[in-house]
């Protein structure tokens, strides 16, 4: 179900940028739908970010992150044709892992 | 017979102290990342700094920057750069949301201190920015106006 999610990771002067964009709901469980029925919650929990093998980032997200979480951050090094690996994991055991190359 | 007893449980004690030793090391080294869900969990700014490990100390070394005047809380920018030097861990909150706590970023050697999101804030209130650096706690917060709750309905 999970959709890929867009990631671009630039490197200038041995200084990578990467920003990602995920496609997730982010449901917080303490919504109604029109039914009034509540809406279980669904989000993601744990982002880890790597450059080739490297664990750069780890996150631990709670439900307060916004739906489609956007993530920005910076790591010193990584060169042209790199990989940047970003991997999600939500509450519900879904998870996925979507890389670039750099450029 | 007593002898070996002693001697038995001198040795399984040493062991069991070990192992502890063993389990308690990684955490602190950052090896092993464990969630802590008893943060994400509590209600409360207080309880919430209670389960992080400590009301953190006002700094003015943390940028934080989120909106003054938010029209769609369930889409909150925020920016938090840390000029702390050891940071390792920079965490958000929103105060009047039913779980305080937003997010953790864990950053390893080589990353900047430095993170760029998106959260939801129920209603008008502070948000936190909190920074563990060198095993203490550093924070700064802003007021953020919204004039569309994030919990949607």
């Amino acid at each position: 179900m999970a959709n890929p999610m867009r990631i671009r990771a630039t490197t200038s002067s041995g200084v990578t940028e990467v920003k990602a964009l995920m496609s997730h709901p982010m449901e917080t469980g303490m919504r109604k739908d029109s039914s009034g029925a509540a809406v279980p919650a669904h989000h993601i929990t744990t982002v880890i970010a790597k450059h080739n093998d490297k664990v750069v980032l780890t996150a631990e997200w709670g439900a307060a992150v916004s739906q489609n979480p956007f993530l920005q951050f910076r790591f010193s090094g990584g060169a042209p044709g790199d990989k940047v690996a970003i991997s999600w994991t939500d509450n519900k055991g879904d998870s996925r892992t979507d890389e670039v190359v750099l450029t | 017979m007593n002898m070996q007893r002693r001697s038995f449980l001198t040795i399984t004690g040493s062991a069991l102290a070990m192992a502890a030793t063993a389990l308690l090391l990684p955490v602190r080294a950052f090896a092993q990342w464990v969630r802590p869900q008893a943060a994400f969990e509590a209600k409360g700014l207080d309880a919430t700094f209670a389960a992080m490990g400590g009301t953190p100390e006002a700094s003015a070394d943390i940028t934080f920057m989120a909106p003054e005047i938010a029209e769609n809380g369930a889409v909150v920018p925020v920016n938090v750069t840390s000029k702390i030097p050891g940071t390792t861990e920079i965490s958000i909150l929103v105060e009047m949301n039913p779980n305080p706590l937003a997010a953790i970023f864990v950053f390893p050697e080589g990353t900047e201190a430095a993170v760029q999101t998106r959260v939801k804030v129920s209603q008008t209130c502070r948000l936190h920015a909190v920074v563990r650096a060198n095993g203490k706690l550093y924070g700064t917060s802003r007021e953020t106006k919204v004039t569309l709750g994030g919990c949607g309905g």
